[in-house]
């Protein structure tokens, strides 16, 4: 019966979220004013005039060793990895950089003050017990579609110190939508459930974030030109800047280098994002 | 807790300046708070008052805003009367008590506005909303099983246990915001329960959460129709049906029923256990010797006992989320020690520690009331003591005459014992014949109330030695056979009484002729 019941509330669950997501493919779907406004808004920046910011998280000394994630009590989710779960605080790539860095635009007075469209739902997934991304960046009322793919208990707990946090359950195969109103870099949310699931999302009023991939790489495309101070965050080895200048049309390379003796670096947690609050200052290299 | 809060309070009024008649009703907030909740909240509000190091769960911090027991959403903020109801009620199981009777009126309204200040998030326009939770549904055998289904199906058990006694798995890892240990709730225990012992504050801890702990909000399950109302209502019973219907009266006596012509149960299964109510007994931390201990596990124990003339058998029963020492608890463990022991000076050694229990008689009956000192006794009125651990299958009688100086003898031993633990739960079966060789041992005598208290300990967090939870003196009463002086005293005195009430009033006639 109860297999069943579930069963149903599953289908259930498939078909309005079907016919969401169908209905969110057509035009501006018409529950949030706000957002629509938002997403009809233009991109404000002339990308003839813009530039890009590639570059990479290298890193220094050998790589940790992570905890193993002991998933003997959840097999639906043990039988998801085909290798040894492990703790994702840091993830060291294959070629020596480091996974997981939230970079992003800090201070820049060429994009202060532009109102920017807000992106589409960004997707937060639970799958195999671990959040999927670990780290990511949304912009302020951006949604983010927390979703369950494990179908069994999850709850999300958000403990932002700019704003109210939330803290919500998934007992099976779901979805839910939550927003961040205040910019903060990082927002930290966990699983109680399972205590060594963690997540970090950056909320910005800009579209200029990126987060480190499985090659170090990371990249912010079309920037109005001008000076910008880049900021690294990393949940173990704490922050750091570069000034970095963007020319019309150029690309301008960064490479940020973290080391395995950061191990005790504070980490800035829950810091308010304010762009015409600062001042661009050239010791921040 | 209890002698601490008093201590706390009067220390707090000792050095507040008697200024209260230049009192300006705009600072009755400030001054209320500075004068009676300050000292664990912290002037700034920030749950840092000076006795915060000695409490787990820690006061609330108010600068975050975060407030458990609230009819608004997850995340926002509590209404003024949530606020008043959590000032007028306290936690229940925590040092924060209940100012219902201790405040007026309008100090009360006045703290509520000044414990806005502390946070940024009070805005001064919008009032917050409470969600609309419906009304109780009623409860019945069969929406109690709905709601034991829907509490399978949604994972309550994955945090509160199967049985409800805050021993699911993820139990050992739960933190709070501010990262301390945080106790999934026992929900065997509503007296205990953070908001209410109804099934209406059971709803509403469902459906809100309790912010800045690890219990999530139901209500976004809800909206996505993957539970219904009646269904959650229905776990809400269910819950409920797990505390007793009554919350239990403080009784002063154990009963050891007679069980004549049959065996004590020795055992846990033993089926004559059901055929007794227990009696609950609380316990507190111990706190009157060095080393201190304000966050026992063990907040009360279940007792019943038979007895069958020749031998007396003692259950005691108490919720433990684990069996100690249990590697899946060590984290929790340290991290308990590392946050409550320093102060105090104790075994910061984070050793393994079993779970255990003492069970405590005067060595000898007391004349009258005078009994011995609660904590072990002293030299004039030493105890006997039983004695169990989790690592051990026996049992052990000792004695003691005062704190440190218990000693336990391995050999001749008249007590047995059998331990289980099952589903968070200890089980502890005492049998001793009533009367021994041993004259340490206390001779159980029916009829007479035998004082007796308990000693516990959960090894897993962190407790041993002086450290762990304690009760005051009760009472064991075997009971009586029935003699058969019952059958021929009564009988007998109405026949003396019938008499002599004639012979007074022949006399009384006598009299009165002769007065004519």
């Amino acid at each position: 019966m109860l297999v069943l019941k579930k069963f149903e509330k599953l289908a259930a669950f498939t078909l309005i979220s079907s016919l969401l997501i169908v209905g969110c493919g057509g035009a501006d779907s018409s529950d949030n004013a706000g957002s629509s406004e938002a997403t009809a808004m233009e991109n404000p920046v002339d990308p003839s005039t813009a530039g890009n910011i590639v570059g990479s998280v290298a890193f220094d000394g050998s790589a940790p060793a992570m905890d193993v994630i002991d998933m003997s009590g959840e097999l639906v989710c043990a039988d998801k990895h085909s290798d040894t779960p492990m703790v994702q605080t840091v993830v060291v790539n294959d070629n020596g950089t480091l996974s997981n860095v939230f970079v992003y635009v800090k201070e820049g007075s060429a994009i202060d003050g532009m109102q920017f469209p807000t992106p589409s739902a960004a997707l937060l997934d639970q799958d195999g017990c671990v959040y999927s991304p670990h780290v990511m960046g949304v912009m302020v009322d951006q949604e983010i579609t927390i979703r369950n793919s494990d179908g069994l208990l999850h709850n999300i707990n958000a403990t932002p110190t700019e704003q109210r946090g939330f803290n919500t359950s998934q007992p099976v195969m779901m979805e839910t939508s939550q927003d961040f109103g205040t910019p903060e870099v990082m927002v930290p949310l966990r699983c109680d459930v399972h205590g060594w699931m963690t997540a970090y999302i950056g909320v910005l009023t800009h579209p200029y974030h990126s987060v480190s991939d499985g090659s170090g790489d990371f990249s912010l495309s079309t920037l109005p030109e001008g000076d910008y101070v880049i900021e690294a965050w990393h949940e173990q080895y704490g922050t750091q800047s570069q000034t970095v200048t963007v020319t019309a049309g150029g690309t301008a390379d960064v490479t940020f280098t973290f080391s395995a003796d950061m191990a005790n670096a504070a980490v800035p947690m829950g810091t308010p994002v304010e762009l015409h609050d600062h001042s661009l200052v050239t010791d921040h290299q | 807790m209890d002698t601490i809060r008093i201590m706390l309070l009067v220390l707090t009024v000792m050095t507040i300046p008697l200024r209260l008649d230049a009192l300006q009703e705009d600072d009755l907030g400030k001054v209320t708070y500075d004068r009676w909740c300050s000292e664990c909240h912290g002037v700034d509000g920030s749950g840092n008052g000076s006795a915060a190091g000695f409490m787990l769960p820690r006061p609330r911090n108010f600068t975050l805003a975060q407030y458990q027991i609230r009819t608004t959403a997850s995340g926002d903020l509590p209404t003024d009367q949530n606020m008043l109801d959590a000032i007028n009620n306290g936690a229940p199981g925590t040092a924060m008590p209940a100012w219902d009777d201790l405040l007026s009126e309008p100090e009360k309204q006045a703290l509520v506005q000044y414990l806005k200040t502390f946070s940024r998030f009070f805005p001064d326009d919008e009032v917050p909303q409470p969600l609309d939770f419906g009304g109780s549904t009623r409860t019945s055998e069969e929406v109690v099983a709905e709601g034991r289904r829907q509490y399978e199906a949604i994972e309550c058990w994955k945090c509160h246990g199967d049985q409800g006694r805050g021993d699911g798995e993820s139990s050992p890892t739960l933190v709070d915001d501010t990262g301390f240990p945080a106790a999934a709730a026992d929900l065997t225990e509503n007296w205990f329960f953070n908001g209410g012992d109804d099934v209406e504050d059971i709803y509403r801890a469902i459906r809100t959460g309790l912010d800045g702990t690890p219990m999530p909000n139901f209500s976004d399950v809800l909206d996505a129709g993957v539970i219904t109302e009646e269904e959650l209502w229905a776990v809400a019973h269910y819950v409920r049906s797990l505390s007793p219907e009554e919350i239990p009266g403080i009784s002063e006596v154990v009963q050891a029923r007679l069980i004549e012509d049959l065996d004590v149960p020795r055992s846990v299964a033993d089926e004559t256990w059901n055929e007794t109510e227990g009696v609950y007994i609380p316990l507190v931390g111990q706190i009157i010797v060095q080393p201190r201990w304000f966050n026992p596990r063990v907040d009360g124990v279940w007792v019943k006992a038979f007895h069958n003339g020749e031998d007396i058998s003692v259950m005691v029963r108490w919720s433990d989320p684990n069996n100690s020492p249990d590697q899946a608890w060590s984290d929790w463990k340290s991290q308990v020690v590392t946050t409550m022991e320093p102060k105090e000076g104790g075994d910061t050694g984070i050793g393994a520690s079993p779970d255990q229990l003492v069970v405590q008689f005067p060595m000898q009956m007391p004349e009258g009331m005078e009994r011995p000192y609660f904590l072990k006794g002293d030299s004039r009125r030493p105890v006997y003591l039983w004695e169990w651990k989790s690592d051990r299958q026996t049992a052990l009688e000792g004695e003691a005459r005062g704190v440190g100086t218990e000693s336990f003898q391995a050999e001749g031993q008249d007590l047995s014992v059998e331990g289980v633990h099952q589903d968070g739960q200890w089980q502890v079966v005492f049998t001793r014949p009533l009367l021994t060789e041993d004259e340490n041992d206390l001779d159980f005598i029916t009829g007479e109330a035998i004082p007796m208290s308990f000693f516990a300990w959960d090894g897993d967090n962190g407790e041993s030695g002086n450290q762990g939870a304690l009760s005051s003196w009760y009472f064991l009463m075997l009971e009586e056979a029935t003699p058969t002086a019952v059958y021929v005293a009564p009988p007998l005195a109405m026949l003396l009484a019938g008499a002599l009430g004639l012979l007074m009033v022949r006399n009384a006639q006598k009299r009165e002729k002769e007065n004519i």
